[in-house]
């Protein structure tokens, strides 16, 4: 891993208040350690069918493309040109107001001009205009126009790989241009030529073969099981029994499988379990669908759909009547946004219906699958569980918005309102980096590497700046979040911008508060430290 | 040195309409041919662009939710910023299309002393624009009196609305005015402000300096060397008509108006003035946002490769029996 910069020298050069001297077609691109990513190793392109597996490296002049990679990338930007009427219309409309400018993470932790979110579409622009107009044809670099050339693949990997797909820019753009839209397809076309990350690659490549993406086989997952179960079982002396691939269940519950197997995403599943446990819903996991992310949405739309079709295949197999998805974000929007297009019609299943409350999900009734904060804040707010917010008095919380829930589904109350059940010192971020404004935690989009770290830190400064400004104001010291990846990335940009601010998952805090029938009193919390006013206790 | 270039351009465009208006042989062509082609042009190329457009599919639902999704019924949904019927989206249309709503959303980041972030409101490029848009649908509004006899009513309230301000005795239309001072000032924070500089290319300072020159030459057309009205009026409803009349007695700045008008149009669909079709059909603002609700379909989706239960269960099936999990074949 490069070594990083202390974080007041980072601070001290982001700079994205000034610009460079040279034109950013003339600028090559400087692949500088711990800003990119290391490519994708060849058996797991291999497994997965992907073009041109090889041994490479970005710093090498030569990147082995294949001989005719110039035809095969315009065939592929020709072919998404009559596919998708957003890259047609985002290529089309750019007036370069600037207005998204200063919105990427990216940007602002690097102030390098082609991570503001105009200058990522041009890079591609650049050649749709060159070769699919007749300005661009006729004008060249007046117009913005270039030819397609070696360097252009070089910084297309180079910048595809420092956006996290968040969207944010979209919602400040006057015609709504999305440049996770751009950089899914630029990255779609990278890929026909061989040239993606390996953090990407190989846990698709783990998903499609073993079910999820760390590729935990099945019996490992039963043994990481057993592990929550057990510690389920010293804190709250209740023994759950969680199922795997059990027929005839109603419900199919699909975490993201870093829940499964890395703190402190353990935490939130465990939660989620006893609350399951506590409600005696009918539910069970799978080891073959154990994964709700989706790693082959940051490859290809199709790699994409080749991936979610476990969960709809295994919900029809197991004969399931719906689907809880558990906490993760572009989990969700493949959910919310592909998955019943892609896989479905989900017609197979039933409309969704809390069995304690009778709550019918009718906004889920298509997909036949539902949020698991959906499924809890229905829960308190029918009164269906018991809850203790002062077990979680040892933490003062804020929430941090996942992008995929906030800005391409739109779940933003349904966790404030279990965190403001479960705890009882809750207090929000500035408006302007949460909800639909959220930033994104650097990682997001198969970016949370260890080989681009200081490109991590520099994209999850405007994060952690506002956790600093809560931090520092009303002493938070606990950031709570829905996402699996957010959960991995967070806590080093916590320890590195503002330590003593740990950071976790909405069910820890619920499993934490949740009275379970026949529990023993509880004197610890799911991390195994001291709940709050439990050693005055145990001196009386 | 790209903005000399299309400074250049446009003063180029404007002395050779100077010249046409000039000369009487070159009337024919400046006064007929050239306003027409530019008419065609325009009206086939847009809806040429338009088409290209809507025939492509949006094969996923990609809606930016920018608020509440619909969810539980106690929960209050944002149906402008998420939409799930119709209805909704109209709105959140409307309100992109008629008063820039995104845009208006705009905040600064900054830099603080500490080398923290901070944001501040950021409103100039809002007004500016709908300053600057707004002012030019005025305009043309106005100008449909030069091709319907008698002006239509809409045009004649609009004069008066517009025009209520009065300058040497005559109406001073105030869109004209602020549509000079709208491009003015988008012109201004391009050249000024570092990034937008850096991100401009040459040819996105033609439309600026077209419309600067089209606007600039209708003020001075109007209050200062006015031409005959009446003889362009002639003109124009030849055109509508398409029974040309070769103008009499029309100044030759006025060739430059019209050759500048011309084109801006001829040029319109092949430019990114284009964003006018194309925030109409930007997937991320104009679809529901209900695809759990409802299934959105691909018209091009097609059957993939997976890694089927039976193939992952023939791998596991030891290990899954020594675990003790259920399998489908023993």
């Amino acid at each position: 891993m490069a070594k990083i910069a202390k974080p007041a020298e980072l601070l001290k050069n982001t700079g994205f208040d000034s610009v460079p001297q040279t034109h950013w077609m003339d600028t090559p691109v400087d692949f500088r350690p711990g800003t990119w990513l290391f490519p994708g190793k060849a058996e797991s392109l291999i497994a997965v069918d992907l073009p041109n597996p090889r041994k490479w490296s970005p710093e090498d002049a030569d990147w082995k493309l294949p001989p005719n990679w110039k035809e095969i990338i315009l065939d592929g930007m020709r072919e998404r040109l009559q596919r998708y009427r957003s890259f047609r219309v985002f290529m089309d409309s750019c007036v370069r107001c600037g207005a998204c400018a200063d919105k990427c993470h990216f940007y602002l932790g690097s102030g390098d001009p082609r991570n503001m979110p105009v200058l990522r579409a041009e890079l591609l622009r650049s050649v749709y205009l060159y070769y699919f107009t007749p300005t661009g044809k006729t004008l060249g670099r007046f117009a913005g126009a270039r030819e397609l050339t070696e360097d252009v693949i070089k910084e297309w990997f180079y910048y595809f790989h420092q956006c996290t797909e968040c969207r944010r820019c979209s919602v400040f753009c006057p015609y709504g241009i999305d440049t996770a839209e751009i950089t899914m397809i630029g990255r779609e076309l990278l890929n026909l030529i061989g040239c993606n990350i390996d953090w990407i690659v190989t846990p698709v490549a783990n998903c499609y073969m073993k079910g999820n993406h760390l590729g935990i086989q099945p019996h490992g997952l039963v043994d990481s099981m057993d592990f929550l179960v057990e510690n389920i079982q010293d804190i709250t002396g209740i023994k759950i029994e969680p199922t795997f691939n059990r027929k005839g269940a109603e419900i199919l519950y699909v975490p993201p499988s870093g829940d499964i197997f890395a703190d402190p995403g353990t935490f939130a599943l465990m939660g989620q379990l006893m609350l399951f446990h506590e409600t005696g819903i009918d539910y069970t996991l799978s080891t073959y669908a154990s994964e709700g992310g989706n790693f082959g949405s940051f490859t290809s739309m199709e790699m994409a759909k080749r991936l979610n079709a476990k969960i709809y295949a295994e919900a029809k197999r197991l004969g399931v009547k719906w689907i809880i998805g558990g906490e993760c974000g572009h989990m969700w929007r493949v959910i919310h946004q592909f998955m019943d297009t892609m896989n479905g019609p989900g017609d197979f299943l039933e409309t969704p219906v809390n069995p304690l409350t009778g709550t019918r999900f009718e906004h889920a009734k298509a997909t036949g699958m539902i949020h698991v904060t959906e499924f809890t804040a229905d829960l308190i707010h029918e009164g269906k569980i018991k809850l203790d917010p002062s077990r979680n008095d040892n933490v003062k919380v804020t929430f941090h918005d996942s992008c995929n829930p906030s800005r391409a589904m739109g779940l933003l109350e349904e966790p404030r309102y279990i965190l403001n059940k479960v705890c009882n010192h809750f207090y929000e971020m500035p408006e302007e980096t949460i909800r639909e404004n959220t930033f994104c935690c650097g990682g997001g989009s198969g970016l949370g590497a260890d080989e681009n770290m200081e490109m991590r830190m520099r994209g999850g400064l405007p994060r952690a700046n506002a956790v600093r400004y809560v931090h520092e104001k009303f002493g938070v010291n606990m950031l709570s979040c829905v996402c699996a990846i957010d959960r991995a990335t967070l806590p080093p940009l916590m320890h590195y911008w503002v330590p003593k601010v740990a950071v976790c998952g909405v069910h820890e805090l619920v499993g934490n508060a949740l009275i379970m029938k026949g529990e023993m009193k509880r004197k610890q919390n799911l991390r195994f430290e001291d709940l709050p006013g439990v050693e005055e206790d145990g001196n009386e | 040195m790209q903005m000399l270039i299309a400074l250049a351009i446009v003063a180029g465009i404007a002395a050779i309409g100077y010249i046409g208006g000039m000369m009487p042989a070159l009337q024919f062509l400046f006064a007929i041919v050239l306003p027409l082609l530019a008419i065609a042009i325009f009206l086939v190329g847009f809806v040429w662009k338009v088409w290209s457009w809507a025939k492509t599919p949006v094969p996923f639902c990609i809606a930016t939710t920018v608020g509440q999704q619909k969810s539980l019924p106690w929960i209050k949904q944002d149906k402008i910023g998420n939409p799930s019927d119709t209805a909704s989206v109209v709105r959140r249309m409307a309100g992109e299309i008629l008063l820039f709503r995104s845009l208006f959303r705009n905040v600064k980041a900054e830099i603080g002393p500490n080398g923290w972030l901070g944001y501040s409101v950021e409103k100039w490029l809002w007004l500016f624009a709908v300053l600057f848009h707004w002012s030019f649908l005025f305009v043309v509004i106005r100008h449909l009196r030069f091709f319907f006899v008698p002006s239509p009513a809409i045009v004649r309230g609009l004069e008066k609305i517009d025009g209520f301000l009065l300058f040497d005795l005559q109406p001073l239309f105030l869109s004209g005015i602020l549509l000079l001072v709208g491009i003015a000032a988008l012109y201004l924070r391009r050249i000024v402000i570092p990034q937008v500089r850096y991100i401009s290319h040459g040819i996105d300072f033609v439309p600026l300096f077209l419309i600067a020159g089209i606007a600039l030459s209708g003020i001075l057309l109007r209050y200062v060397w006015p031409t005959d009205v009446v003889a362009v009026k002639s003109m124009t409803m030849g055109w509508v008509t398409l029974n040309p009349v070769l103008p009499t007695n029309i100044s030759p700045l006025f060739f430059v108006h019209l050759t500048l008008v011309s084109v801006l149009l001829a040029w319109f669909p092949f430019s990114k003035l284009m964003h006018m079709g194309g925030v109409f059909l930007s997937p991320t603002r104009n679809q529901r946002a209900n695809s759990r609700e409802y299934r959105h379909v691909n018209p091009w989706n097609y059957p993939v490769h997976t890694h089927t239960y039976e193939e992952y269960e023939d791998e596991f099936r030891d290990r899954m029996k020594g675990a003790g999990l259920p399998v489908d074949k023993e």
